[in-house]
């Protein structure tokens, strides 16, 4: 699968962002982030972890290429395809389910390509029906099958499963989990969940409150299929007597 | 009466009040009170509803009708396109550049605020009087409106989409249909709507004051001659014709386009 992707992408996606200032209503300038730097490491889940307000979404949106007003750099190679998941699913009211994922679909995914992932992440029935007769569920399954058909060299996930109840959030993120592996791909991901982050990270970042920028990389070993309860709760309670201030309020 | 007699009959009711019946019944209502009027009156100045569906026939088949309804609808449906497109851009373009909208807004008041006669008489006067000038002045009479309808579609467009689109980077062509047109179809339909409406109004003013043909023109005519069948006929051929292309074209494309919207989770 390497020999496919453009060049460089097996190299680390390299972010460094000096500054990135919001200016207010009312004018009043508002660091956001300042001298972040972070290596990125191919075909792995990095997840970005920091409390609510610190800037995460900010900066999956100067990754995403969405904002580029801030000073430094984001070293993404040009024609890297980028799938988005956002924190609601943003899919075209107007275009059925198969609409939307062909929409952004990479130009070799074909309909076998579609159909298989549409099985994967649960919504084979759906493909027909437009997005306001799905649930929150399910529009997030279609959100994550849409980020996927782009065959991403960068997947960005904004709290993908915020605001669903726990068992359905944890079905997706085992879904996520699964059509990932099926497809190892850069993945960048944020949250504020703490056990979410666990579950899910090869590496752990953890994030300072704004101005935001790294406090530390950790390293998650255990294979992401073994982490079962029991190993969170040793993971976080580890993390938790490292970082108080990191792991406390989840 | 049985339970289940009883719910036949609401089904039934149900259906007549969903289906057609009730506005063929309105309209059939219209024409009795018309006719019984007309019986009362007894005037040249009101003829019934025969005599006026009697001219009509017979101007169609040996008389102008339908030539003069063609050339004002073909006005119509000039001024229309004309004055969508033109409003269309500006709208769109002042809904998304503040700037742009702060500078054209006391015009956009002006134009809204002038009155259509003005424009009309202004554009014969200066552009004389031919076709160019009478479609022109239809149009500028209508754009304001367009304006006004498409520059509340782009400031509420939605932000999350637009991000959505830029993300996934979608061409601009694809973006333009797939993302931006969708989310303006309800303000060019609602624009449309008052449009045709509108403009078929100041069509007829156009062709009275300065063209040599039209429904417009007839009515001139027929009033100098005090033809009240002529002109109820002219009248109620065309709003058949705007009727028609109200329920034939304007309401499926609109059922069509709409498709997506209110259906149950």
């Amino acid at each position: 699968m390497n020999d496919t992707r453009p060049a460089g992408a097996t190299s680390p996606f390299e972010i460094r962002i000096e500054e990135k200032t919001h200016l207010s209503a009312d004018g009043t300038a508002l660091v956001a982030i300042r001298d972040f730097a972070l290596d990125v490491a191919p075909e792995s889940m990095t997840v970005l972890m920091g409390p609510s307000g610190c800037g995460k979404t900010t900066l999956l949106r100067i990754v995403a290429g969405l904002d580029d007003r801030f000073t430094g750099s984001v070293g993404i190679p040009s024609g890297a395809r980028i799938g988005l998941m956002f924190q609601e699913p943003r899919l075209l009211p107007w275009r059925t389910v198969r609409q939307n994922i062909e929409l952004v679909a990479a130009p070799d995914f074909s309909a076998d390509d579609l159909e298989r992932l549409a099985q994967s992440v649960g919504i084979a029935d759906m493909l027909p029906r437009y997005p306001q007769e799905l649930s929150l569920g399910l529009a997030r399954r279609v959100a994550l099958a849409r980020a996927f058909a782009t065959k991403p060299d960068l997947l960005l996930l904004d709290e993908p499963f915020v605001s669903l109840d726990e068992r359905t959030a944890d079905r997706l993120r085992r879904l996520l989990l699964e059509v990932w592996q099926a497809r190892p791909t850069t993945a960048l991901l944020v949250t504020h969940n703490a056990r979410e982050a666990i579950l899910l990270a090869d590496e752990l970042v953890l994030l300072a409150p704004r101005p935001t920028h790294v406090i530390a990389v950790e390293r998650i070993a255990v294979p992401q299929g073994k982490r079962d309860t029991k190993t969170i709760e040793a993971i976080h309670a580890d993390l938790l007597r490292r970082y108080p201030a990191n792991f406390l309020a989840s | 009466m049985t339970v289940i007699d009883a719910r036949h009959d609401a089904v039934w009711g149900m259906r007549i009040l969903r289906g057609p019946f009730i506005s063929v019944l309105s309209v059939g209502g219209f024409l009795l009170i018309w006719f019984i009027a007309a019986e009362i009156a007894q005037s040249r100045l009101l003829p019934g509803p025969g005599a006026v569906l009697e001219y009509i026939y017979r101007e169609s088949v040996y008389g102008d009708l339908l030539t003069e309804l063609g050339i004002t609808l073909w006005r119509v449906a000039a001024s229309f396109a004309v004055a969508m497109l033109i409003g269309s851009v500006i709208g769109l373009a002042m809904g998304q550049m503040p700037a742009l909208d702060r500078a054209l807004d006391p015009w956009l008041i002006v134009f809204l605020n002038l009155p259509a006669l003005v424009i009309i008489i202004l554009a014969y006067v200066w552009f004389g009087l031919n076709e160019a000038a009478a479609i022109g002045a239809v149009a500028l009479n209508k754009i304001p409106n367009v304006v006004v309808t498409l520059r509340e579609g782009a400031r509420a467009l939605d932000p999350g989409l637009d991000e959505m689109a830029r993300a996934y980077r979608l061409s601009p062509l694809s973006k333009l249909r797939n993302v931006t047109l969708p989310q303006l179809q309800p303000y060019f339909a609602a624009a449309s709507r008052s449009g045709i409406s509108l403009i078929w109004k100041i069509v007829l003013v156009v062709e009275l004051l300065g063209r040599p043909n039209g429904v417009g023109f007839e009515l001139h005519l027929n009033f100098q001659l005090f033809n009240v069948t002529a002109i109820l006929g002219y009248t109620l051929a065309f709003v058949a014709v705007m009727l028609a292309i109200e329920y034939l074209l304007v309401q499926p494309i609109e059922r069509h386009s709409t498709r997506w919207r209110n259906k149950p989770v």
